[in-house]
C-alpha cells in the first residue's frame, strides 16, 4: 500500500522522517517495499496564467501564448497543447529551468518564434505516467509560486506491504494507529462533522444475507455537479496513493477509502430501480460490470440489486447499469460491511483483485460506516456540491462479527517469549494499540477493537506486544533440550556416502524436474499409469515422472547439444506411482551413461575409449551395492522393458525382491531422440539399498590354489547358472570363482562360447593336495557336461 | 710362489675388465669355481712339505679372498651401473596427468541441504520426511490456513484433479512429524516443494527446510539463538541477523528472518539491494491452533518452527546468481562444485 507521508502526518504526529519511519514500521510488521519521492527532481517551474494564446504563424498544431509568470513582463511561450487557452493556470517552466531526466529549458526559436520557456505536462514533470495536455491548475493557484511548494511536492510515498492479516492497515488510518501504537502519540485526523439532512430521501435496503451483508449504510446526495474538477491537492494525494483520477464522485469515494479503510460505492440514482436488495446469486444470473465485462454468477456470490436485477457484485465492484457518469446529478452512496468469507476468493474468479474486494477480504471495520459516510458526503458537497438526504442504515446486529474479551497471561507471554516484559508497558503496548484492558490477577483481559480482525487467541496478543516492544529488544537464549544420544541405525547408510560411490565412479548429481513431458514418457513406459496434474506451468511439465529416466535422458541430451561426448548424470528423488488407485511415492536412485568409458587421457587401451556398455555400468551398481553390503545378493536377470536393448535389460534382484532395472536405451528412442551414443540408465529403489553391517569372517591360513578351466557351452547359458553350478558342485572348498574371459570366434562352434574360469579353492583345517584339487576339478567338469551339455577348451 | 701372484694379478686384470655381470660370474667360476684356477692351487698343496703346507695354504687363501673381494667390489660397481642405466632410460614426464576415472560430485543443493541437514543434528534436531504430494488437511488446513484464505492465493499450488496437491512448502511435514512423534521434539525436514511460478527467480520446483522444536519451554528467545547459530555456522561468517514482524497462518508471533548481506557485510551492494539484508527465512513459534490440530497440549508445550530456501541459501554460499542454473543441469555448471 502506498502512504505519501504528507497525507500520514494530517493524521499523526510523526517524530521521524520517511526513511526512519519505514525502518520503525517494517519492524513492527508493515514492510517497507520501496521508498520514492513523490515528484523525481525538477526546478525552476513556476505557475504561470496564459493570458493569450494565438495560433503560430507557420504552424497549425502551435500556438504562441503569452504567459504572465508573477515577475516582469509577460513571457513569450510556444506551446503544441490542444487545452493551451487564455485564462488557464499551468506549469510554467522558465528558461534555465531544469526538469526530470536532465532536461534543461533555453530560450528558443520555434518554427521562426521566440520561446521563453516552455508550458509543461504533468508526464513532463513526472507527475504522471501520461497525460493530455499541459497541466490544468485551479483559477486561484497563485501565479508566480514555484510549483515544487504549490503541489506540496516534496513528499515521500512510502510503499508498504500489508500482510492478510492485517486489513485494518489498509489506510492511511491504519498506518496512523500503528505510529500511534510505536509513539504513544493520538490520532488528530479530521474531524468528521456532521452533515445535516437537507431532503428526506433514501433509499431502502433489504439485507436478504445477512451473514454476508450484515450491515449497509446509505445516503441520497442531489444535485451535485459531477463534471466539477476534483481539488489538485485531492488529485495528488490520489495519485500519489497510486490510484487514477476519475471523476468528483468517485474520485470522493476512493479517497475515502484509502483514508479511512472503508470501500465505498457511488450509484446513478436516476438509474436505480426501486429498492436494493442484497442477496446471494440466483442460478444462471449474470452482470455487467463497470469494466464492461459479463460475469457470470455463481450461487455464493453476494450482489447488490434493485427492481432490475443486479447492479454490482458486493464489495468487488459496480455494475455498469447504474455506474455514475459526468451527466449524473444525484447519487446513492453505498457503505457497507461484508463478511470476509462472503467475499474470499470471489473477485479472483474473474481475475480481479479490487482495492475493494482486498480490504473487504481481509475484514473492514464494522462499526466504521457512518463514519466513512460522513466523510464522503463532507467532500462531495465540497468537491462538487450537492444536498444530502439523512442517513439510512440497514443491520442485522446478530450477524455483525463480535470481538471477544482475551486473556493474556503474564507468565505465558514471558514463557512464549523467553523474555521479560514489565507490566506498564505491556499495559501501554496495548492501550496504544486501541484495546481496552482490564487487570487480572495473571494478567490482563483485553478487548480487541472493531477493527482487528486478528486478536481472537492470548498468541495474537503476545504478538503484538513482542511487535511493538520490537523483536529485537527480546535476547537470544539457547534451549534446554535432551541430552540422550539419538539412534542411529546402522542399517540406514548415510546419503551423502551411497551418492559418494557414484561421484567417485564418475557421475554428476542432476536434480530435474518432478514433473515431466507426457509424451516422452509415454514413449518410454507406455501405459504406466501417470499422475496428470490439474493446473501444469507448461504442457511439457504436466505428468508426474514415473521414472527418473526422463529427466536424466533429457538433461542428457541437452549436454550433448552442449557437445559433451561422455556424461555421466545421477539424480536422487522421487518417483510416482500409481497402484490400485493410490499413490506411490518412491524415493529412487537412477543414472545415465553414455560416451566413452573412461575420460579422454593418455596411455589407454583401446577398448577404454569405446562407448561404455550395459557392463561398465553394471559395475557402477555393483560397486554400489559392494558399498552397502549386499553384493553377493543381488542378481541381474535378463527381462524386457519397452524403453530398453530387448536383449540387454535386466531387472535387479535382492533376493527375491526387484529392486530395480539396468539397461541399454533402445535403439530406435536412440535415433528418435538424438542420442551419439546408445545411453545406459539404471534405477533403483533407495529402499533396496539398506546396509548389511559387515561381521568378520575367519581367514584360512591354508595356501589356496588356483585351477583355470574354459568351459564351453551354448550362448543361451548365462554365467550365473555356470556359477550356480560350480559353487555347488566345489562345495565349500571353493573360496572364490572368477570369470577372466568370454571369447566367441574361431576354434569355437557358432552358437557356443568359451567362458574362462578361475576357481579358488582353499580349506581351513589343511594344505589342499594335487590330488584333492584334481578329484574336485574333475567334479566340476562332470557335472558341467551333464548340466550344460559343456566341453572343456583345453 | 711366483707363480700364485702372477695368477692373482691376472684374475685381478679379468675381473676388472668385465663389462656385465654374467662376464663376472664367469670370471668367478673361472677363478674360484670347484675347478676355478685359484682352487687348483689348493689342490698342489699335496704335494709340498708338511711344514711348508700351513704357510702355503694361508698364501693361496689370502689370494682367493683378494679375487673374491675384487669381484665383489666389480659386482656392486656393476648392479650400480644396471640401476644407473635402468634409471636413465626409465625417466619419465610427471607432468602428465595421471589415468582413470575422473571423479563426479554432489549437486550444489544437495552439497547445500547435507551441510543444513549435518549442522541441525549436531544441534540435536531429528530429519524428517514427507510425500511430495500431499494433501490439503497436511499443507494447509492443519497449518491453519482457512479455506479460501488469501494466504493460500499467495501459494501458487500444483493441484491433481483428485484434489490432492504439490506441497508448496516443507511445513506439512511439522504436522505429520508431530502426530507420528508427539512432543518434545526437534525435527528438521529437507526436500522439494513447488509452486506454479516460474520466472528469473522462481523454479516451479525449489527446495526447503523446515525446523520445528517443540517442548514444555521452548521461547521465541530459543528461536532466535538457533537460527542465528545456524546462520553463522552455516556461512561461518560472525553475520548479524534480525527478526521483522511478519504473517504466517501457522506461526504466532511470526517473523521474517534477515540477516546482513553476507557480500558486503551489511555495507549495501546488488545482491542485498543496498539494504545490508538479506532476507533468508520466515519464522515463529508454533500456532496453537497448530499444535491442537497435530494432536499436542498448547497448555502444555511450546514450539518454535522455521523455514528456508536451501537454493537461496546454496546461492549465497556458492556465489550463484541465478537460480535456474541449479536446474539445468549443464556439467559445465555442475562440475565445478566437485569438492566433497
Amino acid at each position: 500500500m502506498k502512504v505519501p507521508y504528507s497525507w500520514l502526518t494530517d493524521w499523526i504526529a510523526v517524530p521521524w522522517d520517511a526513511p526512519r519511519l519505514g525502518e520503525r514500521l517494517t519492524m513492527a510488521g508493515l514492510e517497507l517495499e520501496s521508498i520514492e519521492p513523490a515528484a523525481p527532481a525538477f526546478a525552476g517551474v513556476v505557475i504561470g496564467e496564459i493570458l493569450s494564446a494565438e495560433k503560430h504563424p507557420q504552424a497549425d498544431k502551435l500556438r504562441v501564448c503569452r504567459v504572465a509568470a508573477g515577475q516582469g513582463e509577460p513571457l513569450q511561450i510556444v506551446c503544441g497543447a490542444a487545452n493551451a487557452r487564455a485564462g488557464l493556470k499551468s506549469a510554467l517552466a522558465v528558461v534555465g529551468a531544469v526538469l526530470p531526466g536532465e532536461l534543461k529549458i533555453k530560450a528558443a526559436k520555434l518554427r521562426g518564434v521566440e520561446s521563453a520557456g516552455m508550458l509543461c505536462s504533468a508526464k513532463e514533470l513526472g507527475l504522471a505516467e501520461s497525460s493530455e495536455g499541459i497541466l490544468e491548475l485551479p483559477a486561484d493557484a497563485p501565479v508566480g509560486a514555484a510549483l515544487r511548494d504549490y503541489l506540496r511536492l516534496e513528499d515521500t510515498i512510502l510503499d508498504l506491504n500489508v500482510t492478510p492479516n492485517r486489513g485494518d492497515a489498509l489506510s492511511i488510518v491504519g498506518i496512523a494507529r500503528e505510529v500511534a501504537a510505536l509513539t504513544g502519540a493520538t490520532l488528530s485526523g479530521p474531524a468528521s462533522r456532521p452533515v445535516a439532512a437537507t431532503h428526506a430521501d433514501t433509499v431502502t435496503v433489504h439485507l436478504d444475507a445477512p451473514a454476508a451483508c450484515p450491515r449497509f449504510a446509505g445516503c441520497v446526495v442531489r444535485g451535485i455537479d459531477n463534471r466539477a474538477a476534483t481539488p489538485i491537492w485531492m488529485r495528488e494525494r490520489l495519485r500519489r496513493a497510486g490510484v487514477r483520477s476519475i471523476s468528483p464522485v468517485v474520485d470522493v469515494t476512493n479517497y475515502v477509502m484509502l483514508e479511512l479503510g472503508q470501500p465505498m460505492h457511488a450509484y446513478d440514482l436516476a438509474k436505480l430501480q426501486g429498492e436494493i436488495r442484497v442477496r446471494l446469486a440466483g442460478a444462471g444470473e449474470s452482470v455487467t460490470l463497470l469494466d464492461g465485462r459479463t460475469a457470470e454468477l455463481k450461487p455464493d456470490v453476494l450482489l447488490i440489486t434493485d427492481g432490475a436485477g443486479p447492479v454490482g457484485i458486493a464489495g468487488i465492484m459496480g455494475g455498469a447499469r447504474t455506474a455514475v457518469s459526468p451527466e449524473t446529478t444525484d447519487v446513492f452512496l453505498e457503505v457497507a460491511y461484508f463478511a470476509p468469507e462472503a467475499l474470499i476468493g470471489r473477485a479472483l474468479r474473474w481475475g480481479l483483485t479490487t482495492d475493494a474486494s482486498q480490504r473487504f477480504e481481509r475484514g473492514v471495520d464494522p462499526a466504521g460506516q457512518e463514519r466513512a459516510l460522513a466523510r464522503a458526503v463532507e467532500l462531495i458537497q465540497a468537491v462538487a456540491g450537492g444536498s444530502a438526504g439523512p442517513f439510512s442504515l440497514a443491520e442485522s446486529r446478530a450477524d455483525l462479527p463480535t470481538r471477544a474479551p482475551v486473556t493474556l497471561r503474564r507468565a505465558q507471554l514471558a514463557r512464549l517469549l523467553g523474555a521479560e516484559i514489565a507490566d506498564a508497558r505491556v499495559r501501554s503496548v496495548i492501550e496504544g494499540l486501541g484495546m481496552r484492558l482490564q487487570t487480572l490477577p495473571e494478567g490482563w483481559r483485553v478487548e480487541p477493537p472493531t477493527h482487528r480482525f486478528d486478536i481472537a487467541l492470548e498468541a495474537d496478543l503476545i504478538e503484538e506486544v513482542a511487535r511493538i516492544v520490537g523483536y529485537e529488544t527480546i535476547g537470544e537464549q539457547d534451549a534446554l533440550a535432551s541430552e540422550r544420544v539419538r539412534a542411529l541405525p546402522e542399517v540406514v547408510p548415510a546419503e551423502h556416502a551411497v551418492l559418494e560411490v557414484l561421484a567417485m565412479r564418475g557421475y554428476q548429481e542432476a536434480i530435474t524436474y518432478a514433473f515431466v513431458d507426457p509424451q516422452l514418457q509415454q514413449r518410454l513406459f507406455g501405459d504406466a499409469p501417470a499422475l496428470a496434474l490439474a493446473n501444469p506451468i507448461a504442457s511439457d511439465l504436466s505428468v508426474m515422472r514415473v521414472s527418473l529416466w526422463p529427466g536424466l535422458l533429457r538433461a542428457a541430451l541437452e549436454n550433448q547439444r552442449r557437445q559433451r561426448e561422455r556424461i555421466r548424470l545421477f539424480e536422487h528423488g522421487a518417483r510416482f506411482q500409481r497402484l490400485e488407485g493410490v499413490t506411490q511415492e518412491l524415493d529412487t536412485l537412477a543414472g545415465i551413461a553414455c560416451g566413452p568409458r573412461m575420460p579422454e587421457q593418455w596411455g589407454l587401451p583401446r577398448p577404454m575409449s569405446e562407448p561404455a556398455d550395459l557392463f561398465d555400468v553394471k559395475g557402477d551398481l555393483e560397486a554400489l551395492f559392494a558399498a552397502v553390503g549386499v553384493h553377493g545378493d543381488v542378481r541381474f536377470e535378463p527381462q524386457e522393458q519397452a524403453c530398453l536393448h530387448p536383449g540387454r535389460a535386466a531387472r535387479v534382484l535382492r533376493g527375491t525382491q526387484s529392486i530395480g532395472w539396468l539397461g541399454e536405451l533402445h535403439p530406435s528412442l536412440v535415433r528418435d531422440l538424438d542420442f551419439v551414443h546408445a545411453p545406459v540408465l539404471f534405477e533403483v529403489d533407495w529402499a533396496g539399498l539398506t546396509l548389511v553391517r559387515a561381521a568378520y569372517r575367519e581367514i584360512s591360513r591354508q595356501p589356496q590354489v588356483r585351477r583355470d578351466l574354459a568351459v564351453v557351452v551354448d550362448e543361451s547359458v548365462p554365467l550365473s547358472r555356470l556359477a550356480e553350478r560350480v559353487a555347488l558342485v566345489a562345495s565349500s572348498l571353493l573360496r572364490d570363482l572368477r570369470v577372466f574371459d568370454v571369447y566367441r570366434g574361431p576354434g569355437i562352434e557358432e552358437g557356443r562360447k568359451s567362458v574362462a574360469l578361475g576357481l579358488i579353492f582353499q580349506d581351513f583345517s589343511r594344505t589342499l593336495t594335487d590330488d584333492d584339487v584334481a578329484r574336485l576339478v574333475a567334479a566340476v567338469v562332470a557335472d558341467l557336461r551333464v548340466s550344460f551339455n559343456a566341453s572343456i577348451r583345453e | 710362489m711366483q707363480e700364485l701372484s702372477s695368477l692373482v694379478e691376472r684374475a685381478l686384470a679379468e675381473v676388472a675388465a668385465c663389462g656385465a655381470l654374467a662376464a663376472l660370474d664367469e670370471a668367478r667360476v673361472r677363478w674360484l669355481g670347484k675347478k676355478g684356477a685359484l682352487t687348483e692351487q689348493l689342490k698342489s698343496l699335496g704335494s709340498l712339505p708338511a711344514d711348508e703346507r700351513p704357510a702355503a695354504g694361508q698364501r693361496i687363501n689370502d689370494a682367493k679372498a683378494r679375487v673374491q673381494a675384487a669381484i665383489e667390489a666389480r659386482r656392486e660397481a656393476l648392479s650400480r651401473e644396471d640401476i644407473e642405466r635402468a634409471l636413465a632410460a626409465g625417466r619419465v614426464d610427471v607432468s602428465l596427468p595421471g589415468r582413470g576415472e575422473r571423479r563426479g560430485g554432489l549437486h550444489p543443493v544437495t552439497k547445500a541441504r547435507l551441510r543444513i541437514e549435518a549442522l541441525f543434528q549436531r544441534a540435536g534436531f531429528e530429519i524428517a520426511t514427507g510425500p511430495e504430494i500431499e494433501d490439503d488437511f497436511h499443507n494447509f488446513e492443519a497449518l491453519n490456513f482457512p479455506p479460501n484464505h488469501p494466504a493460500r492465493a499467495m501459494h501458487d499450488t500444483f493441484y491433481f484433479p483428485d484434489g490432492k496437491l504439490l506441497r508448496t512448502h516443507t511445513s506439512p511435514v511439522q504436522i505429520r512429524a508431530m502426530l507420528e512423534r508427539g512432543a518434545p521434539i526437534a525435527v528438521v525436514a529437507p526436500g522439494r516443494v513447488y509452486r506454479c511460478d516460474s520466472d528469473m527467480t522462481h523454479s516451479p520446483m525449489f527446495h526447503q527446510v523446515e525446523g520445528l522444536r517443540v517442548g514444555e519451554a521452548v521461547s521465541f528467545a530459543n528461536l532466535k539463538a538457533m537460527l542465528h547459530g545456524f546462520l553463522q555456522a552455516f556461512f561461518e561468517q560472525d553475520l548479524a541477523m534480525r527478526l521483522r514482524p511478519s504473517y504466517f497462518p501457522f506461526t504466532e508471533p511470526s517473523a521474517e528472518v534477515d540477516m546482513s548481506c553476507v557480500f558486503c557485510s551489511g555495507k549495501g551492494c546488488r545482491t542485498c539491494k543496498h539494504t545490508g539484508w538479506l532476507e533468508i527465512a520466515g519464522c515463529g513459534m508454533v500456532h496453537p491452533n497448530v499444535l491442537l490440530a497435530s494432536g499436542i497440549d498448547a497448555e502444555r508445550y511450546s514450539g518454535y518452527a522455521f523455514g528456508m530456501g536451501i537454493d537461496r541459501l546454496a546461492m549465497l554460499r556458492y556465489g550463484v546468481n541465478d537460480l535456474r542454473l541449479f536446474f539445468e543441469n549443464d556439467l559445465r555448471f555442475l562440475e565445478q562444485f566437485r569438492t566433497l
